[in-house]
């Protein structure tokens, strides 16, 4: 037996009992930051493709939604900031070590890139708002040099907007302190999952006929996909340290075996699958409940992941007066 | 690089916690916020009971991960030694570090939001003083010193003595050393 107990009083805000630094804020950019990297991807795909009749709103539309659900992100990362005012402090150095100073850097470069990618996009999708920028001066002459360089702009969003999808994941797995991130699955799964709640947005707001199609059979490889790289994750816990096995425990008869398994696993991953098998034999209404699913599956996937992430830790202390104590003293 | 160690002796710490009450008052850490604190360690079966005391605090790593993690430069080694702090000037408050420290060493400083931590008391190393806690310790268990130079006592106390650190296996090289 060995028991540690905090004999002076520790009770850190944000840290003690356990640590609780990142919520819903965090798990919101991450959710946000993954699905635009995901609507970049599939709108370079369109062009690259030169799929502008099969695929309508991917080619001329969707791109526009990347940088909105970007900017909403960075406003969710903005509000988890203790020390808001200092914000600009991200760009007053570059630290290589840091992937947090990456992800900083590299929206510097993905702004930009989206917004032309937009503008790429804006007299075939959005001609309101070309009229409105014909207007200013030079607007005219930005967008026929958007235009003009259309498919270069998509070659060059696939790696950002992939590094961009990675990114999300690789922010937590760095973090070599709490065990259930430190897998280079994460990486990758949230990039997918992203992918995946990109997916289904073109199902809510217009996508019909082949379109509809394509986003359907697109989600559906991608949950596949999301379905093994989770089951990797599994495994690559399972054949950790011992810090990884205990991590494991939380979602396999832990405290966090419900959430998981029956807010996540289930009703963001199986059920979305089968609903998608559904749709794409013509059960619209199937990949309409598909698409709000997936949605709700990759931000609790964010949210469990960034929790059950600060819950698993090297270190353990009971508190002196923890009425826990008690209770294993008359085991 | 300089690298400074603290060595407890746990065979006769009493866990008192007058260090935690020195760093309170010489870092004027504010009410409900530690940088150290004292673990009562217990191993055995009754009756063949083991109990430890251990006054914990940043490990002040080699390899420290908070350093590697920081996206702004705000944590960093002081003046080419092992010590870390955090420039507050340069924190945003995104607790990277934080989650990067497998010990939980470090803290939220409200209402400002920067994140602050053990320093071993840096300016009063800086001075040829020991830090707060060392100084203050009444059982004498606690002692501070140079690893580079041979004849320091923190040296001689780890040659000639039993001693761990706390989760070597993190990879993180900690520095609080204690004699067992």
């Amino acid at each position: 037996m060995i028991e540690e107990v905090l004999a002076t009083a520790r009770y850190n805000a944000k840290i003690d009992p356990q640590l609780g630094i990142w919520t819903w804020e965090i798990a919101f950019y991450l959710f946000l930051g993954g699905m635009a990297a995901g609507i970049m991807l599939f709108s370079a795909w369109a062009v690259l493709g030169r799929r502008q009749d099969e695929l309508p709103f991917a080619h001329n539309r969707f791109a526009l939604w990347a940088p909105i659900v970007l900017s909403l992100g960075m406003t969710t990362l903005f509000l988890d900031l203790e020390y808001k005012i200092h914000v600009y402090r991200f760009y007053t150095s570059f630290q290589p070590t840091s992937p947090m100073s990456w992800g900083a850097w590299v929206l510097v470069l993905i702004y930009p890139l989206m917004i032309v990618q937009t503008l790429s996009t804006l007299r075939a999708g959005y001609t309101m708002l070309a009229d409105l920028l014909e207007k200013l001066p030079g607007g005219a002459a930005l967008l026929d040099l958007c235009e003009a360089n259309r498919r270069l702009i998509a070659w060059l969003v696939i790696p950002l907007a992939v590094g961009l999808g990675i990114y999300t994941g690789v922010l937590l797995s760095a973090f070599s302190a709490r065990p259930f991130w430190n897998s280079g699955i994460l990486g990758p799964l949230f990039l997918v999952s992203g992918m995946s709640t990109a997916a289904v947005l073109p199902l809510l707001i217009s996508a019909r006929g082949p379109e509809q199609r394509f986003f359907e059979r697109s989600d559906l490889g991608l949950i596949l996909i999301e379905i093994t790289l989770i089951g990797l994750l599994l495994i690559s816990l399972a054949t950790g340290a011992e810090q990884h096995l205990q991590a494991l425990g939380l979602i396999t008869g832990g405290q966090y075996t419900v959430p998981f398994w029956l807010w996540f696993v289930m009703p963001g991953l199986l059920i979305p699958l089968v609903l998608e098998i559904a749709a794409l034999r013509g059960i619209r209404v199937a990949g309409l409940a598909a698409a709000v699913l997936v949605i709700f599956g990759g931000f609790i996937l964010r949210y469990l992941m960034v929790e059950i992430g600060q819950v698993s830790t090297w270190t353990e202390y009971a508190l002196q007066f923890d009425p826990q104590l008690l209770e294993r003293l008359t085991q | 690089m300089t690298t400074y160690a603290m060595v407890i002796d746990t065979r006769t710490c009493i866990g008192c916690g007058d260090c935690v009450v020195a760093c309170k008052n010489e870092n004027k850490v504010p009410a409900g916020l530690n940088r150290d604190w004292v673990v009562e360690a217990t191993r055995g079966e009754y009756p063949n009971l083991e109990t430890e005391f251990r006054s914990e605090r940043c490990n002040h790593c080699g390899h420290a991960t908070c350093v590697t993690n920081c996206p702004t430069g705000a944590s960093h080694y002081w003046k080419d030694t092992n010590i870390v702090l955090v420039a507050a000037e340069k924190c945003t408050g995104c607790k990277a570090c934080i989650a990067a420290c497998p010990y939980d060493a470090r803290l939220l400083m409200h209402p400002e939001g920067y994140v602050d931590k053990c320093t071993f008391c840096h300016h009063r190393v800086e001075q040829g003083l020991d830090p707060a806690c060392v100084s203050s310790c009444p059982t004498h268990c606690m002692h501070f010193g140079n690893l580079d130079n041979p004849d320091s006592v923190v040296n001689r106390l780890l040659r000639e003595r039993r001693h761990k650190v706390l989760m070597p296996e993190t990879g993180n090289q900690p520095n609080v050393y204690y004699l067992i």
